[in-house]
């Protein structure tokens, strides 16, 4: 980053010397950006106090005005192209920590907000004959357990062996067209997939059907290309040597993949899985449109209406009844519980990587 | 990156294939199987065309007037169309440039030590469910907005994404393009770092050899090398932009018509959100009517996410970098 190694002592030395070095080039003291920073801050500190302005103007002018006082002041002192430098690396800067203001901003809030009702009744409670306060998401939550865990019995054989298919036997138009369609499924957006299972449960059981299977065929829709892209990943990694040694072995195809391939890769595979239902576990959309939304424990996926934590925690926001703030909060603590098992789930994933997966390198 | 490993691989498959006539019993059961699982996701996903195919034709060939709005097919989907597309070119417009500047910022700016750690928080942000960011959105963003786009409204009112009169509820449009906005940065700022860190490291050190700052580095080895990354993973973004359905339907509660005023008290409503807000009180031809908008939201995402994956199957095979 530093684009000169001549910065000191050169400058008494050269003066008219032929075949001396060229003139250091005049640099900024060293953090320069944090100098300009502290400034800008405080006459923003200071305007604020006196003036009461609004923060996020402050905010916002201060930004600018640091970019800026930053740029005028090192082309001034180092010369366009090094002004130009710190230009950027100040604006990507910048934009980042912008950026990250909204994220922090939702983080606090489904903190804050979701800790009201973060207690033990909200997780052994239905919101059978609940009016007002109290209830619970009792129902929501082993629904979205029984949903998510058919969803995953559904996709996960689909998805490894669709992905075993793809590294170990596929070649030729079909594996091609299977990858290319994989990639594609991966960004069908999660209404779509709730209309499939919608649509084919309409046609098998007749319009209005509301079941807990729905839900699941829905989120397999979802999940299997995302089980066997991260599979596919984790077979191609798994080195040559090892399969051939197994053939060497005369040991035959099928136990070859189970025995060696599957069994090296099967930390990557539980990874893969993991962050599969960690990204369907919080789908709302489809489970809205399959699942329906019921006020008590439904423990059979084919009988019927199903709460799920999402779907609950959007009825809960948007009916919230009168008055509304026990209905908030509860969609709030519904909405922190989700991102807790989100995030928890994604941690999992990668401490099973982290942990178990075979050492490569 | 990955699919260049797969031909270069000596393929035991074929050599064993060959073989056939010896193949005892288990093996034959796991290649059915194992083909079998691959044919049945093609079989899904026409299997997802062809139902809502058959659940939206009703709607396609019903009598104008059956029709929610009564006004036809055409007339019922259009202005949901325009809403989804004005929704996630707003998302796009803004999310891009932060989305390549976080990317940078964790790939080619932040000390080293730290960089590992903010590529995690990134991948976790990027899993948080819709309906979480849709609430926030809702509760913090909307009032948020008010005065700036009142102020919008009165200074900039000449331009008709401003034309006002604001909303005084901050639930808009612009407001469902920003969270949308928020949603998928960490998903195109994923795939960018992705490409930038798989910047030959040559090129980076031959610029910096030459004399060339950081900045003109970035600009002669990166930007040039990850440009198809910024464009896919801004095609990915706008897949899942154009198909966020909770988020959009926590915030706006639309009329579905067609208006490019964003800050306004009427709103364009999208496909997906349309489908979540009616869907649950619907039944008969209304319900078929929403899934055949829900095909045509279908085909609009499978375009833009066949396209993006062109675009990233043509880089790696002729990137040179592979």
């Amino acid at each position: 980053m530093t684009t000169s190694t001549t910065r000191s002592g050169a400058t008494a030395s050269t003066k008219g010397a032929p075949g001396g070095r060229p003139p250091a080039p005049r640099r900024l003291p060293p953090r320069a950006a944090w100098i300009v920073l502290g400034v800008v801050l405080a006459a923003a500190l200071l305007l604020g106090l006196s003036t009461g302005l609004n923060i996020g103007l402050l905010a916002v002018g201060a930004l600018v005005l640091n970019v800026v006082g930053l740029y005028v002041w090192a082309r001034a002192v180092e010369g366009r192209r090094a002004a130009t430098d710190r230009l950027v690396t100040a604006v990507v800067t910048s934009a980042f920590v912008v950026a990250m203001v909204p994220l922090a901003s939702l983080l606090w809030t489904v903190i804050t907000l979701g800790t009201n009702r973060f207690d033990l009744q909200f997780f052994t409670y239905s919101m059978l004959g609940v009016v007002g306060e109290g209830g619970g998401a009792y129902h929501a939550i082993t629904g979205t357990l029984i949903v998510t865990g058919l969803a995953a019995l559904i996709s996960v054989p689909i998805g490894v062996l669709a992905a075993v298919y793809l590294v170990e036997y596929g070649r030729g138009r079909l594996a091609r067209a299977i990858t290319f369609l994989v990639d594609v499924m991966t960004g069908i957006p999660s209404i779509v997939a709730g209309l499939f299972a919608v649509a084919l449960f309409t046609l098998a059981f007749g319009p209005g059907t509301r079941l807990g299977i729905m839900g699941a065929v829905a989120l397999s829709v979802l999940m299997i290309p995302v089980v066997v892209r991260s599979v596919e990943e984790m077979l191609k990694i798994v080195p040559n040597e090892l399969r051939e040694a197994s053939y060497a072995l005369g040991v035959s195809k099928w136990r070859t993949i189970v025995r060696v391939v599957l069994r090296t890769s099967v930390a990557g595979i539980a990874t893969g899985i993991t962050l599969a239902i960690a990204r369907v576990i919080g789908e709302t959309a489809p489970l809205l449109i399959t699942l329906g939304a019921t006020t008590g424990l439904n423990l059979n996926p084919f009988d019927g209406r199903m709460a799920s934590l999402p779907v609950f925690s959007y009825y809960s926001y948007t009916q919230p009844g009168t008055p509304p703030q026990p209905g908030l909060d509860r969609a709030w603590a519904a909405a922190l519980v989700l991102m807790l098992i989100v995030m928890v789930l994604s941690l999992v994933a990668r401490l099973i990587s982290r942990l178990f997966s075979p050492k490569i390198r | 990156m990955s699919t260049s490993l797969e031909p270069q691989t000596p393929t035991p498959a074929t050599a064993a294939a060959s073989s056939a006539k010896a193949q005892p019993i288990g093996d034959r059961v796991f290649a059915g199987l194992a083909t079998g699982a691959g044919t049945l996701i093609l079989l899904v996903l026409a299997g997802v065309a062809a139902f809502l195919l058959a659940e939206g034709v009703p709607a396609l060939v019903a009598p104008a007037g059956d029709l929610p709005g009564g006004n036809g097919f055409i007339a019922f989907a259009w202005p949901l169309l325009f809403g989804t597309l004005l929704a996630a070119t707003i998302a796009l417009v803004v999310a891009t440039p932060f989305a390549v500047a976080v990317a940078l910022f964790i790939s080619h700016y932040a000390p080293r030590r730290i960089a590992q750690g903010l590529g995690y928080v990134m991948d976790l942000l990027a899993a948080i469910p819709s309906l979480v960011y849709g609430l926030w959105g809702v509760t913090v963003l909307a009032p948020a907005t008010v005065p700036s786009a009142q102020w919008l409204a009165d200074n900039l009112g000449f331009i008709p994404l401003f034309a006002g009169p604001a909303s005084t509820t901050g639930r808009t449009m612009l407001v469902a393009g920003l969270v949308l906005a928020v949603m998928i940065l960490p998903i195109i700022s994923a795939v960018s770092r992705e490409v930038f860190l798989q910047t030959p490291r040559l090129h980076e050190e031959a610029a910096l050899a030459l004399g060339a700052t950081r900045w003109e580095m970035i600009k002669m080895a990166v930007l040039p090398f990850g440009r198809s990354g910024i464009i896919s993973g801004a095609m990915l973004g706008l897949g899942r932009a154009l198909g966020e359905t909770i988020a959009v339907a926590l915030i706006i509660s639309g009329l579905g018509i067609v208006t490019f005023n964003i800050i306004g008290n009427q709103n364009s409503l999208t496909i997906a959100a349309n489908i979540a807000l009616d869907f649950p009180e619907s039944s008969g031809l209304a319900v078929n009517a929403l899934i055949a908008s829900g095909l045509v939201l279908f085909v609009v995402t499978f375009l833009v996410n066949a396209f993006a994956r062109y675009i990233i199957n043509r880089r790696s095979e002729f990137s040179g970098a592979n």
